[in-house]
């Protein structure tokens, strides 16, 4: 295994010290260490050192659509996005709502060697709402699942979902529910707002998100156990979030990048590639987002990684998919949105995108400080870097991004899992 | 003018009253015996209609002829598009066969869009009614009716005109790109509706909404009932058939309502009886045959001038009658 002495990096944007890893772990940290023999020296002046990046909710559409995404690619994409480890969500194909399907994604991650893959289980059998799947077996796998989603679909039965959260408290579980009333939202392709009703678009309104986070918050208060939202995408999310946490309930919510920074003005482009669930929304929302993301009121980023093929994105708005891939630009959006805009500094973006999102799941060896002794799980950003996306140069399989030939803050220099380099100068190794 | 016709608020005033007043020249061929011009002679235009529509397609294919276009008509059923063809695999194919114009018709809000914006296809795209987007070609033709009643003449525009379009506008491409063409040609638009089929943000239109209709008649030049598809009653937009009839229909009662020169409209196909009652339909305050007639001189006037038409489609007696002779 080799060992590496970094030289000066900045952890979480602080002064510059020298990072020694030795057998997966941090072994040492000062200024000016003398390199060892065998130890292999980086340069990293002006680098970011943050603790391995966590993603909650992550889409690798293996098993059933690797024509989009594998396990392999999908990790491979999360290391070149200073990911360690991400949580595979449940709406494949088969659906993972079973110990076999779980174990099979996870034992495909551990093959994989790029970062760290949980599984998450889904909440109903066939993500069809109507009956619980084998939550415990799951949980009991070789997968250890905690957290429970139906992802794609909303939990919309009040009286599934209570049992849900319920039922998950057995072995300390996390219902993350995809908000989205069904028949608010029938046909709908885009936020409901100025902009669908001069597109003649059918609307998904903010209220059928927000009704179902507000009955969701109240079922996990009546009930005693933790509820986390996935993807928080509007104003009146925020301020029912906040009103749950105020009561001290046991709340957790994520934003997507993608949510942190555009709105539903691309969509007049008619450019599949701004279709996404939840849909992109106003620029009253996105600020409130990220205000609420600076004070803690959403817990963490997530990526909502989604890849298409191209067939199903270069189509019509209606008949193309929803979702956008999002693991390698996350941290730059991040970046954009919430640090050069004054609003975050790096300890917060270490908290938000590591350290909390390991602890809602669980996951061992993640979301650790970058200190002596810990596991070696570590990313170095450059800061600095300004460039254009170009998603031909993604690992990701799928390359429907909503960035591509935009000007994005910071690029991804190095990803270390357990001591061994993922990544190093922005390519996998 | 562009090289395709997508949204009627792309164009321009200059825009709109250079089609208009091409179509009022096409008109002229339109009434002659010999209903043709060579002008397209040698291109090939392709109605594309994922969508069936009866009407609009033959009111192009009708205009495409009298400019002596190569005409293909494209349908989306039985075609290869049934069997799971993409949009951009049958483009590819079109352009493979040297069209020089597509005339698309589709369900889905944006279709047209995404083809002009590819490079699957270097033809002009016109847009023949996308989802419940637009339908650039019915407002021109309604804007050339109103013109010709309300303020007749080469050059002029509805300044000051007062339009009431009343009906479905949420789900109405005819309504939305209406607004934006009579806005540009200065006219005043009221939209009335029921809030439940009122777009979201209609007020940041540039236009009156209103859920009155009597309050709306009394000042407008011009009444265009829009067409209520029968599924919306299903969809609880509204409560009864009856009740819709009672709260929006055009009845004799409200005609009473218009002023005497106010002329009634009216895109087609009409439920007769729940939007308009038959008598008003039929009277002589309608104008809703000549939207027909007037179609066919407006969209040869789009077509004609996207395919490059610079000077007056029609320019003197003595080479109109080259004209005819040549087509004959």
């Amino acid at each position: 295994m080799t060992h590496y002495l970094i030289r000066n990096a900045r952890i979480l944007g602080g002064d510059p010290q020298d990072i020694r890893i030795a057998d997966g772990l941090i072994a040492e940290i000062g200024a000016g260490l003398e390199a060892r023999d065998g130890e292999q020296e980086l340069a990293a002046d002006g680098l970011i050192a943050l603790p391995g990046l966590v993603d909650l909710h992550t889409h690798l559409r293996e098993p059933g659509r690797e024509d989009a995404e594998t396990v392999y690619t999908g990790t491979r994409a999360a290391a070149k996005g200073g990911f360690t480890a991400v949580h595979a969500m449940a709406n494949t194909f088969p659906v993972a709502d079973t110990a076999g399907v779980v174990e099979q994604v996870w034992r495909l991650g551990r093959e994989s060697g790029y970062c760290d893959v949980q599984p998450i289980g889904a909440v109903t059998v066939g993500l069809e709402g109507k009956k619980l799947a084998e939550l415990g077996a799951m949980a009991d796998s070789a997968a250890q699942v905690r957290v429970f989603s139906d992802d794609g679909k909303c939990v919309d039965d009040a009286v599934i979902m209570r049992r849900a959260l319920e039922y998950v408290k057995a072995f300390g579980g996390v219902v993350a529910q995809h908000a989205q009333e069904p028949r608010l939202t029938e046909g709908a392709q885009m936020n409901e707002g100025v902009v669908s009703g001069e597109l003649g678009l059918a609307g998904w309104p903010a209220v059928a998100e927000e009704s179902i986070i507000a009955r969701d918050v109240l079922l996990a208060a009546h009930v005693g156990s933790r509820l986390h939202v996935c993807h928080l995408s509007t104003a009146g999310s925020v301020e029912i979030i906040r009103w749950a946490k105020s009561k001290g309930w046991d709340v957790t919510a994520e934003v997507t990048p993608h949510h942190l920074l555009l709105t539903d003005e691309l969509v007049r482009s008619y450019d599949a590639v701004y279709k996404v669930n939840p849909p992109l929304r106003t620029e009253a929302d996105v600020l409130a987002l990220r205000e609420a993301l600076a004070d803690g009121t959403i817990d963490i980023v997530a990526t909502d990684h989604a890849p298409h093929p191209a067939e199903d994105k270069q189509c019509e708005w209606s008949a193309a998919a929803m979702g956008m891939v999002g693991l390698e630009t996350a941290l730059s959006v991040v970046q954009s949105a919430m640090v050069d805009t004054g609003l975050m500094g790096w300890a917060e973006v270490a908290e938000r995108m590591s350290a909390k999102p390991a602890a809602i799941s669980g996951i061992p060896g993640h979301g650790r400080p970058v200190s002596v002794g810990e596991p070696a799980n570590l990313v170095l950003f450059d800061a600095q870097y300004r460039g254009q996306v170009n998603p031909d140069s993604f690992a990701t399989r799928s390359r429907n991004t909503p960035y591509r030939g935009l000007d994005l803050s910071g690029r991804v220099v190095a990803t270390f899992l357990r001591g061994e380099a993922k990544v190093l100068d922005g390519e996998l190794v | 003018m562009k090289r395709h016709l997508i949204s009627t608020a792309d164009l321009t005033r200059e825009d709109a009253l250079l089609i208009l007043d091409t179509a009022e020249q096409m008109a002229q061929v339109s009434a002659r015996s010999v209903k043709k011009l060579p002008t397209l002679r040698g291109r090939t235009v392709v109605n594309l209609f994922f969508e069936d529509s009866t009407r609009t397609r033959t009111s192009f294919e009708v205009a495409e002829k009298r400019l002596s276009a190569d005409v293909v008509n494209f349908s989306a059923k039985g075609s290869s598009v049934s069997k799971g063809e993409s949009l951009k695999d049958t483009a590819l194919t079109l352009q493979a066969m040297g069209a020089d114009a597509v005339v698309i018709r589709h369900s889905a809000s944006g279709a047209p869009k995404l083809l002009a914006d590819s490079d699957w296809l270097h033809g002009s795209v016109v847009n023949a009614g996308d989802g419940t987007h637009e339908h650039p070609t019915q407002a021109l033709l309604d804007a050339f009716t109103m013109r010709r009643h309300l303020n007749p003449g080469v050059g002029h525009d509805l300044a000051g005109r007062r339009v009431t379009i009343v009906g479905d506008v949420l789900h109405s491409r005819v309504a939305r790109s209406n607004v934006h063409l009579l806005h540009t040609l200065g006219a005043e638009v009221t939209l009335v509706a029921p809030p439940t089929l009122m777009p979201f943000g209609v007020e940041t239109w540039p236009c009156q909404a209103s859920y009155d209709l009597d309050a709306a008649l009394t000042k407008a030049d011009a009444v265009m009932m829009l067409r209520v598809q029968r599924e919306r009653m299903n969809a609880a937009f509204f409560p009864t058939q009856r009740e819709y009839t009672r709260r929006y229909g055009l009845d004799v009662r409200r005609l009473g309502l218009l002023p005497d020169h106010a002329i009634v409209m009216h895109p087609g196909p009409m439920v007769r009886g729940m939007e308009i009652e038959s008598t008003i339909a039929d009277s002589d305050r309608a104008v809703i045959v000549e939207q027909v007639a007037n179609g066919v001189s407006v969209r040869m006037a789009v077509l004609y001038l996207l395919l490059g038409g610079s000077e007056p489609a029609i320019t003197t007696t003595s080479e109109t009658h080259a004209n005819e002779e040549l087509s004959k």
